[in-house]
């Protein structure tokens, strides 16, 4: 490879040295995108903007910037509304929504310096895990092939991940509710992390469910997912609950290399680090090569130093229904203001008003978007509330209680990140529930706010990615990036390529 | 609970979605499979436990905060407007809602 595609933190080397810049980075992004148009990753690209900006960035370079990812280029979930491009959730809804504005996350990874090249396909609405509930069609995991058949990426950001599995940009954007940063990280072998809740801004980013969404960097590796989340976190007073504790000022970037510079585990190796592994998430349902290789990784941990812990999270089970109450119950409230009157799609014939916004939303919102809407109406209904919604949050709390009791005992927290590999497009499709089931492991980390990474960790028979989940306490991000960077210098599965990319 | 077409049609009228009448027992099964599995939650002993909405109130109560009331105006009207299904001098055109 005579480009530094693969990585950011090899594009931020080359950039730097002048052995390439940010308008050649660009074009080669975008060649590789139009060959790839396949996977569908992309849902919209614009080369005249994409190349403005990269000259741009180059013109910053030769002006002095030393912007930390000057001329990188990425990509962002269609969830991030982007000034000047279209900003559609993958819904229909929204299919010629153009944003008057930029998401706080466009904004500062623009003043790092990164080039973007396009808009990405993703859920509806962030609603799915599998990227088949958008309306302008699945993504293709890029390590499916002829012999295995055609694979989802998982979701809902599939198209972030695809987008990186198949070496097009060397970083996405993502954004996680239950699990949609981690599982397509998982099923397409890259690295992601989402970060505690409230590190990163939620303004521009469209909403789902406001408790629980968040917005996170997708990578090859836990390196370049540091330097990205860097630039993306920090105080944001557009958003609400946005943090700006001490805590949250730490730079991510400078705690994970002070980690990294000190010589100290888990620098060199993991002495006194101690894993909690969760016996709930080795239960049944697990498939037996999911099993095998994230023992495995969690085995690594221990060869290198580790103290593997004994614990137990045993709510893992309830979190399907907590959080299919409570993200349904938000979201019906979040997407009440699609009514086709300011913006999005409005049907063409109606009777009155209330005949118009009913028509237009049941023509703009998918199948998904509607059984998430119908169970959030129904649970905060009159009568149902106490039973349906103030449970769910009281079980919530239970959850978050269970983690932090966990992490008396151990520092990090490690398992499989989904109980499958990827399956096939449209094996799932038709039964929503079993679906749901797939989030079993990540869900509990949405409910309690808590930083959660997929690292890839190997593969199944299909030659299918495996991903090792790694749960931090709240603000842990740098001591979980280290161990897992740490991590990849003894593996190489973060370095595999599927033989379907381009 | 099963979700019978008459709560089905209440629901959907509280979303303001109107489902065609050729859907409705799909999504009445789907939202019957979807409540038995919420209804899991039924069972569990939560006497004397807190409800929790900001996850990091687990640890420590977290409060939202507000901004000060004050008008802004950092959307460019224009390019707002432009979104619009339906507009005239530079006003959202809606059907008649008083007669």
């Amino acid at each position: 490879m005579s480009r530094p595609q693969h990585t950011v933190a090899a594009s931020v080397a080359a950039l730097a040295s002048g052995t390439v810049s940010a308008v050649e980075l660009a074009t080669e992004a975008l060649a590789r995108a139009n060959a790839a148009a396949d996977l569908n990753a992309f849902l919209h690209i614009d080369a005249a903007r994409t190349l403005a900006e990269a000259r741009d960035a180059d013109a910053r370079r030769q002006a002095g910037d030393a912007a930390p990812l000057l001329g990188v280029p990425v990509a962002h979930k269609d969830i991030f509304v982007t000034r000047g491009w279209r900003s559609t959730a993958g819904s229909k809804m929204l299919a010629n929504y153009v944003s008057p504005f930029d998401a706080t996350v466009v904004e500062r990874l623009r003043a790092a310096g990164t080039v973007c090249v396009g808009k990405l396909n993703c859920d509806e609405f962030a609603m799915g895990s599998s990227n088949e509930n958008s309306a302008f069609g699945p993504v293709q995991n890029p390590w499916g092939n002829a012999q295995i058949g055609a694979r989802i990426p998982g979701g809902s950001s599939g198209g972030s991940a695809a987008a990186v599995a198949a070496g097009i940009v060397p970083a996405t954007t993502g954004t996680d509710t239950g699990g949609s940063l981690r599982q397509p990280a998982a099923m397409t072998g890259i690295t992601a992390i989402k970060p505690t809740y409230g590190r990163v801004s939620r303004y521009g980013m469209i909403a789902f469910a406001s408790s629980l969404d968040q917005g996170g960097p997708m990578a090859h590796t836990a390196e370049d997912c540091a330097m990205l989340l860097d630039a993306m976190a920090g105080f944001d007073e557009r958003d609400s609950t946005s943090l700006d504790s001490e805590k949250a000022k730490v730079s991510i970037w400078r705690a994970f290399s002070d980690i990294i510079a000190s010589k100290r585990p888990p620098s060199l190796g993991f002495e006194g680090l101690r894993v909690g592994v969760p016996k709930e998430f080795f239960a049944e349902g697990l498939a037996a090569d999911v099993a095998i290789r994230v023992q495995e990784a969690i085995d690594t941990f221990k060869k290198h130093g580790a103290t593997l812990v004994d614990i137990s999270l045993p709510r893992t089970a309830l979190a399907i229904p907590a959080y299919y109450v409570i993200a349904p119950a938000e979201a019906s409230s979040n997407l009440s203001r699609f009514d086709g009157m300011r913006f999005g799609h409005r049907a063409a014939d109606f009777t009155d008003l209330n005949d118009m916004i009913a028509k237009s939303r049941a023509e703009g919102f998918g199948r998904e978007v509607q059984r998430r809407i119908l169970t959030g109406t129904y649970v905060l209904c009159h009568g149902y509330f106490d039973a349906y919604y103030l449970q769910a949050q009281r079980v919530r709390r239970l959850i978050a209680q269970d983690f932090q009791a966990a992490f008396q005992t151990c520092d990090l927290i490690m398992g499989p990140v989904a109980p499958t590999t990827a399956w096939k497009i449209g094996e799932k499709s038709t039964d929503p529930v079993a679906m749901y089931l797939e989030d079993i492991f990540t869900l509990g980390v949405s409910l309690a706010g808590l930083p959660g990474m997929s690292v890839p960790c190997g593969f199944d028979q299909q030659n299918l990615p495996v991903g090792l989940q790694i749960i931090g306490n709240y603000f842990d991000e740098p001591a979980m990036l280290a161990a897992a960077h740490r991590y990849q210098q003894l593996t190489d599965w973060h370095l595999q390529q599927p033989g379907g990319a381009k | 609970m099963s979700f019978d077409p008459a709560t089905l049609a209440r629901i959907a009228n509280l979303a303001r979605l109107d489902i065609p009448v050729d859907q409705l027992s799909r999504f009445g099964a789907e939202m019957s499979s979807i409540l038995a599995l919420v209804d899991q939650l039924q069972g569990v002993d939560t006497k004397g436990v807190a409800p929790l909405a900001h996850p990091l109130s687990a640890v420590s109560e977290m409060a939202l905060r507000l901004r000060p009331d004050e008008a802004c105006a950092d959307i460019d009207r224009e390019a707002n407007m432009q979104n619009a299904p339906v507009t005239e001098n530079g006003l959202f055109l809606v059907p008649k809602v008083l007669e």
